[in-house]
């Protein structure tokens, strides 16, 4: 089975909510657990909070959010065309920031390797970055 | 935002919203630390009895605290974490640096 969702909306602090939360709507097809659905939304939600504060540094934009389901696979993609990152290996260190003023905890990119089990950043200086996340719904079990 | 304080004796309990993100994040960070600072708030608690998403700008919005009650020798603590909520705690180290009950 395979299915495709893609939504666009504007670079607003406000949106956050509603893009996990059609994802999480999205995948309820693929039977997730509780759990499994909140680490989805816990991950589109940095990505997507990433977006809004790194690439488009709170000024106007796009975001665009698709999700992809192949199988029990679940793909969600994140992309801006904002500022891009000059070092993506440097920004995915956990606790690194470059905005320590906003209290950003340096924590988005460990959230979502942690509750994903695959990413990717793909980042162009100027022009955008793309996070690709990949997670196997009904992988297992809920243990204890 | 329903998000309220209680203040009592120089202690304060901030029962955190429902969902703790960086959208609702801004507005609690300010309240808060207008609050801690007006009325030498000497010991912060965090309820999360009502809240069911926290992402990593809730870690921000508890450090970012822990500092500010910090420079006036202050004690910050957590409670009524649900299982999601540990969750996120443990994965970002946060259970180590502040009490949770």
């Amino acid at each position: 089975m395979s299915n495709r969702m893609q939504v666009e909306f504007d670079a607003k602090s406000v949106n956050e909510g509603f893009a996990r939360v059609a994802v999480a709507a999205f995948l309820t097809q693929l039977n997730p657990t509780l759990d499994e659905i909140a680490d989805v939304k816990t991950a589109v939600s940095e990505a997507v909070t990433n977006a809004i504060i790194h690439g488009y540094e709170d000024r106007e934009g796009q975001v665009y959010l698709s999700c992809e389901i192949s199988g029990d696979t679940a793909t969600i993609i994140v992309e801006d065309k904002g500022v891009g990152m000059r070092d993506v290996k440097q920004a995915l260190q956990p606790f690194y920031t470059t905005k320590p003023d906003l209290e950003r905890s340096g924590m988005g990119f460990a959230f979502m390797e942690a509750f994903m089990d695959d990413m990717e950043v793909e980042s162009v200086l100027g022009s955008g970055t793309k996070v690709t996340m990949k997670k196997k719904i009904g992988a297992k079990e809920d243990v204890d | 935002m329903d998000c309220k304080y209680q203040l009592k004796d120089g202690c304060m309990r901030i029962s955190m919203p429902k969902e703790v993100d960086h959208h609702n994040a801004e507005q609690l960070k300010k309240e808060a630390d207008l609050l801690i600072g007006a009325y030498h708030i000497q010991k912060l608690i965090f309820d999360f009895a009502g809240t069911e998403f926290m992402d990593s700008s809730g870690i921000g919005v508890v450090i970012g605290r822990c500092k500010h009650m910090g420079y006036s020798g202050g004690e910050v603590s957590a409670e009524h974490l649900n299982e999601r909520i540990q969750k996120i705690f443990v994965v970002s180290g946060l259970h180590k640096i502040i009490k949770v009950t």
